[in-house]
């Protein structure tokens, strides 16, 4: 086993456990703090990708903007924990038809998805073994500003729409 | 690393947040899962645009993060609309619309 695999397991794990934590959590502070950590996970299978550029922008944009508001507004909130006592009687893992229904419908589909990616030729195949990698900045702007400039542009557009809808819908109202 | 594996450490990852969305009673750990949901999508698109020596996954996956981060605003905006209204973050308790 070579030192890349390797350090792909450990990523790997962390990214895991790391979601694992964060839906194993009543308190949703924590599960803010184990995104973060699967975050840093994901950040470093990225650069397993040979894609440093998405390494650096997964820290900066998810763990630091998009985490930071979600950390922002439990603050803000200031409700540590799940009611217990409605949880327990509205929860669905508590029907037990839903449940049963459920896990065996969850069993089949694993077992579709694991037949069918056992029958798809080319899986073993390393990432990095036919082409060389395209891990440049430059031509990632390139690209970015050229075959995707209208899809860049309408992203603008969004982030202002989602700016101004997130103004307004938190905005406290004078009545 | 075979592509192979990152594609089922991305389903590994996409269960796992989908399993969130269904099994949690908060919305804020809702959203979280919704994230964790399209970091695993953006884990196939990098892996992907690597094997395929092409830029385009890595571009990809930039929208999907100016996308979440939109959704992060707007729903975090909504949770806090909702947070005014029932004292609540559980999703049981916003009825109104049901029927």
């Amino acid at each position: 086993m070579g030192f890349d695999s390797f350090l792909f397991f450990v990523f790997a794990g962390v990214a895991v456990l790391g979601s694992l934590l964060v839906i194993g959590q009543r308190n949703p502070i924590y599960s803010v703090l184990a995104l973060i950590v699967a975050f840093f996970g994901l950040s470093g299978l990225y650069v397993l990708l040979e894609a440093p550029f998405v390494a650096v922008v997964q820290i900066i944009i998810y763990a630091g903007a998009i985490m930071v508001l979600f950390l922002f507004t439990v603050m803000l909130l200031n409700v540590p924990r799940e009611d217990a006592a409605e949880w327990d009687r509205a929860h669905p893992y508590y029907r037990p038809w839903a449940l049963r229904v459920g896990t065996a419908l969850a069993v089949v589909m694993a077992l579709q998805l694991g037949w069918a990616l056992s029958r798809t030729p080319g899986l073993g195949a390393g990432v990095a073994d036919e082409r060389p990698a395209v891990s440049s900045v430059a031509e990632l702007g390139r690209v970015l500003f050229t075959d995707y400039m209208f899809a860049f542009e309408v992203t603008s557009i969004l982030i202002i729409i989602a700016m101004v809808g997130a103004v307004a819908l938190a905005r406290k109202r004078e009545s | 690393m075979a592509i192979g594996s990152y594609l089922v450490l991305s389903g590994l990852l996409f269960a796992i947040g989908a399993a969130g969305v269904f099994l949690r009673r908060n919305i804020i750990t809702l959203l979280l899962s919704v994230e964790i949901m399209l970091n695993a999508v953006n884990l196939a698109f990098v892996a992907f645009g690597r094997q395929f020596g092409t830029v385009d996954g890595q571009i990809i996956t930039f929208f999907v993060m100016t996308v979440a981060a939109a959704e992060a605003a707007v729903g975090l905006a909504l949770v806090i609309g909702l947070f005014r209204h029932r004292e609540s973050l559980n999703p049981e308790a916003f009825t109104s619309l049901k029927w």
